[in-house]
């Protein structure tokens, strides 16, 4: 196998992996505090707002892991280095 | 933005020797005099009379939440921190529903603006914390509660910038991505709803830029205010005893 194969062939099933098994991790944790604030709502539904606030937040704080993922995803897709660096040799 | 091009910086409008006119510029621009154009129509003809234009109506409902947003996480008066905090809330949302205009990208999809906007909170947390407890309690609260915990308090500033950054790019880039890409698979209709989600998403991540930038600025402000407010409590048993 030349590089340009190689190269290619291990940023596409890196781009894939890494969304896929970096989704993980964020999605139960997004999941679990929805269904904790849910569940506070329920109780104080005078607290709607605070809650909800905070649940934002939170929800950003922990999606972001999944971002670093999908960016490192594309960058390896779209905007490869290597897979550049080979073809422009 | 096509499907190669990963982020308004790559596309050029307009070459002029060495000076490229990316998008990201234009848009920019054309959002800060949309910005600037609207607000200066409206507050022209201000009235405080019982009847009022919708337009001074849409401003006074836009800076009221935004006040009660900000009155509601930091606990203190408004005055000083609207203007920041308001202002990047206004322009990523407006970046990012303009979206809906076609031929637009919106120039939060780039890192540069993002970046710049991480680094506008970076600069403005440590002034707003200067100016509220001076620049030895602020410094003190990188030593807190040891001193050990310095190059970790360091490490979590700089982090918290980079993943502001990133988080917004990310974001929007994936909307405007996730666009170009259905539309190469499924022109019809697919890319319609995506788009309708990606509205949803760009102003929710307004929010929540604005939000996490006001949450940092509090605390960095906020230990004076917890001092205060010990005193205070103390001072109101001591008052309690001295009457019972």
């Amino acid at each position: 196998m030349d590089s340009i194969t190689l190269i290619g062939m291990a940023s596409v099933v890196t781009a894939g992996l890494t969304v896929a098994i970096g989704s993980i991790g964020p999605s139960l944790g997004e999941g679990r505090s929805v269904a904790q604030a849910l569940s506070s709502i329920a109780q104080q539904p005078d607290e709607t707002n605070n809650i909800t606030r905070t649940l934002f937040v939170g929800l950003a704080m922990i999606e972001s892991t999944a971002i670093y993922c999908f960016v490192v995803a594309m960058i390896l897709i779209f905007a490869n280095p290597f897979w550049d660096h080979v073809i422009t040799k | 933005m096509d499907i190669k091009a990963i982020s308004p910086d790559q596309v050029v409008i307009l070459q002029w020797g060495p000076i490229s006119l990316n998008a990201t510029i234009v848009f920019t621009w054309a959002v800060m005099g949309l910005l600037v154009l609207v607000s200066w129509l409206v507050t022209r003809r201000l009235s405080s009379d019982v009847q009022f234009s919708r337009w001074q109506n849409l401003l006074e409902i836009l800076v009221k939440g935004m006040q009660d947003q900000i009155r509601a996480i930091s606990h203190q008066e408004t005055g000083i921190y609207l203007p920041f905090a308001g202002t990047l809330f206004l322009f990523i949302a407006v970046c990012n529903l303009l979206s809906i205009v076609p031929g637009y990208t919106p120039p939060t999809a780039s890192l540069s603006t993002t970046a710049a906007l991480a680094i506008c909170v970076f600069v403005a947390v440590p002034l707003y914390g200067i100016l509220n407890r001076g620049l030895s309690g602020y410094l003190r609260q990188y030593i807190r509660p040891t001193v050990f915990m310095l190059p970790f308090n360091i490490m979590g500033e700089l982090s918290r910038t980079l993943a502001l950054a990133v988080r917004l790019f990310g974001n929007m880039m994936s909307g405007a991505k996730i666009g170009a890409i259905l539309l190469a698979i499924a022109p019809l209709l697919f890319p319609i709803i995506m788009h309708a989600l990606g509205l949803l998403t760009g102003l929710i991540q307004a929010y929540i830029f604005a939000v996490l930038a006001m949450v940092y600025i509090a605390s960095a402000t906020r230990a004076q205010q917890e001092r205060e407010q010990k005193q205070e409590k103390e001072q109101e048993e001591k008052g309690e005893k001295s009457h019972g």
